[in-house]
């Protein structure tokens, strides 16, 4: 049993983790700014299908990344919208853009690709892992840390970088104010509006590499849905971590270790159709428990 | 007190539903402008592939199911609540029915009415699973019951590929249901009787919503909880039956596609039409209310019908007709809004 918990292992962790890390900070910073989202399921398909389009036709893995992240600010500025501006339900609008990007993807890998399900080419250009000098050789952590992407070591620097922006930064410290007392806000003169639109378009940003990470990072390929819940168990990483950054970032992890060692039990030979469902079990019992602890507490 | 105006047409058509169906069209218009089509030609054909000929009774077929998933949403939806989880209750609903199909001993008459009933109290019980787990747990329902569907596809897909597969057969699919135990159809049709069940499940559920002290205090609850809760409604206990009510609601989509239309269980077969999305919009296009949502839910099947005609007729591929509806829900949801921000004057 205990063969399961070896280096591989926390190495497929950070690589699992890593798209559920973006959303939730896409996420966190919405929250931050009094506006719930649920749509990262969908910014995040969007912006994989994207990332793979941008890749192939550009034929530069890096020029996928981007085209991914203006598609997630462009997806993100449907709900800034309907949202911010015109003050419709951020939840309506959010399934809204979850199904509009599950049929579009599909509608354009027919038109696009020709192709139903799944598009995979090896001359299809993905992200390389990084090979960082120096930590790469020590024993142990070399073979974890090192090797992963750029996007999933820029997600892991984003922990310093937005609790320092958060708390640390009077941008950051508005955000809060608007998230928390918007008619405080907006009577020192911060634009509530302006600062919400913000938020959601960078949560579209990072929605953007996510999806990269899942269609370029970790494998090379977009397939139909292949999200998969993803974005939604970013939502409970949130709630869970009180969106504050180290809480999130826990919550993330905790559920990157599910994935993982789903994919591990698959390795030993159970059916992965009971494997697979380990992350949203997962992500259910931690709800549960930790609202009843804050209950209680 | 103000005397209500005589509704104008214009009145109506500038009001948020209709509003939003046009534009919606027009956008989808301008997209296969864009890419090259002529949009008159293919919503002739959309139109057509729905509509003329058979194609009416396709489109009667596909509401059904349809029409089924939406009211599992609008009832729950009608209360304020939001139910994620129809496909995860849609596919129990159908597993549970077909086992008991299969392993139920007695005449096939006495299998098919314990199948459907089975089948409507898996998919109302695991929806009640997600309303008990926020009453009791305070887990919000908007996130479980969309994490709940993973677990029930994933066991479905399981004991379908393993204990109960059909070796027989070359796919994931579940013996054949014995012929005895199958709803009929309707005599003259392809079609099968399940029609005639959702159409009576509509009608009891625009009743219920509007003859009945429940319904009412449905409706009260959903306008403003609290004030539902200060007159006295058990909020608790509604929670749950409410979504018991929706959950069953798939479960009986769910036992009637597979009692009624394929005869098994076959894997992803349940969810892979979509059937509980296009539902979700068309009940978030009615705001809950039953018969609204039961016509939107017809409009998207025909729409979807359309699709699959436009898609033979053109080059263009049918998933255009859902992001034809994802946009119509977008402009609705954003429009609604507007209105209420114009009428608070803030």
């Amino acid at each position: 049993m205990l063969g399961i918990f070896d280096i591989l292992l926390f190495h497929a962790t950070i690589q699992a983790v890593t798209p559920i890390l973006l959303a939730a900070w896409a996420g966190l910073i919405c929250q931050r700014a009094g506006v719930f989202t649920i749509a990262q399921e969908g910014l995040m398909l969007g912006a994989a299908f994207s990332a793979v389009a941008g890749s192939w036709f550009i034929g530069d893995a890096f020029a996928g990344v981007a085209v991914a992240v203006v598609v997630g600010v462009v997806l993100s500025a449907i709900l800034a919208a309907g949202g911010v501006w015109f003050k419709g339900d951020t939840i309506v609008i959010g399934i809204g853009i979850n199904l509009l990007a599950d049929g579009l993807t599909i509608f354009l890998l027919r038109q696009l690709f020709d192709i139903q399900g799944v598009f995979q080419d090896p001359r299809l250009q993905g992200l390389t892992p990084l090979r960082i000098p120096g930590i790469a050789d020590i024993p142990v952590i070399g073979p974890i840390v090192s090797g992963q992407t750029w996007i999933t070591y820029l997600a892991w620097v984003l922990v310093v970088v937005i609790s320092v922006f958060l708390f640390r930064t009077s941008w950051g410290l508005r955000l809060r104010g608007v998230g928390e007392q918007p008619e405080a806000a907006e009577t020192l003169g911060v634009s509530v509006r302006r600062y919400r639109t913000a938020a959601v378009l960078a949560s579209g940003a990072l929605c953007g590499l996510a999806g990269a990470q899942l269609s370029l990072g970790s494998v090379t390929l977009f397939s139909e849905g292949m999200s998969a819940g993803r974005g939604w168990i970013a939502v409970v990483a949130v709630m869970l971590g009180q969106a504050h950054p180290a809480g999130v970032l826990g919550a993330s992890v905790l559920f990157g270790l599910a994935d993982a060692i789903g994919l591990r039990m698959q390795g030993l030979g159970l059916p992965n159709q009971l494997t697979d469902a380990a992350p949203y079990v997962v992500t259910l019992i931690a709800l549960a428990l930790a609202v009843r602890r804050r209950k209680t507490a | 007190m103000t005397v209500a105006a005589p509704r104008r047409w214009f009145q109506w058509v500038l009001s948020p539903v209709p509003l939003s169906i046009v534009v919606g069209l027009v956008l989808g218009a301008i997209t296969m402008a864009v890419t090259g089509n002529d949009p008159v030609e293919v919503y002739t054909e959309i139109v057509r592939g729905a509509l003329v000929g058979p194609n009416l009774i396709y489109t009667i077929g596909w509401s059904a199911p349809l029409v089924g998933m939406t009211m599992a949403v609008a009832l729950p939806l009608r209360g304020g609540l939001v139910n994620l989880g129809g496909d995860g209750q849609l596919v129990l609903g159908g597993l549970v029915s077909v086992i008991v199909a299969l392993n139920m001993p007695g005449p096939g008459i006495v299998k098919l009415i314990a199948a459907l009933i089975a089948g409507i109290m898996a998919g109302g019980l695991y929806a009640m699973l997600a309303a008990w787990g926020e009453v009791r747990w305070r887990v919000p329902m908007l996130i479980s019951t969309l994490l709940l569907n993973y677990p029930a596809k994933n066991f479905a897909s399981y004991l379908v590929n393993f204990p109960m597969r059909d070796p027989a057969n070359g796919m994931p699919e579940s013996h054949m249901v014995e012929v005895g135990a199958r709803l009929p159809g309707i005599p003259g049709t392809p079609l099968s009787s399940s029609v005639l069940l959702m159409v009576i499940a509509v009608v009891a559920i625009i009743l219920f919503d509007r003859r009945t002290v429940a319904g009412y205090e449905l409706r009260m609850r959903g306008l403003n909880a609290r004030f539902a809760g200060y007159g006295g409604v058990n909020l608790d206990r509604q929670a749950l039956l409410i979504m018991f009510s929706g959950g069953a609601m798939a479960g009986l989509v769910g036992a009637s596609i597979v009692l009624g239309e394929q005869f098994r269980f076959t894997d992803y077969a349940l969810v892979s039409p979509n059937y509980t999305w296009t539902g979700l919009m068309a009940a978030l296009l009615a705001n809950g209310e039953p018969l609204s949502a039961a016509i939107a839910a017809v409009f998207f099947a025909a729409l979807q019908i359309g699709g699959f005609g436009m898609e033979r007729a053109t080059s263009i591929p049918r998933e255009l007709t859902s992001v034809l509806q994802a946009i119509i829900i977008l402009l609705l949801a954003s429009r609604a809004g507007l209105r209420r921000r114009l009428r608070l004057g803030v």
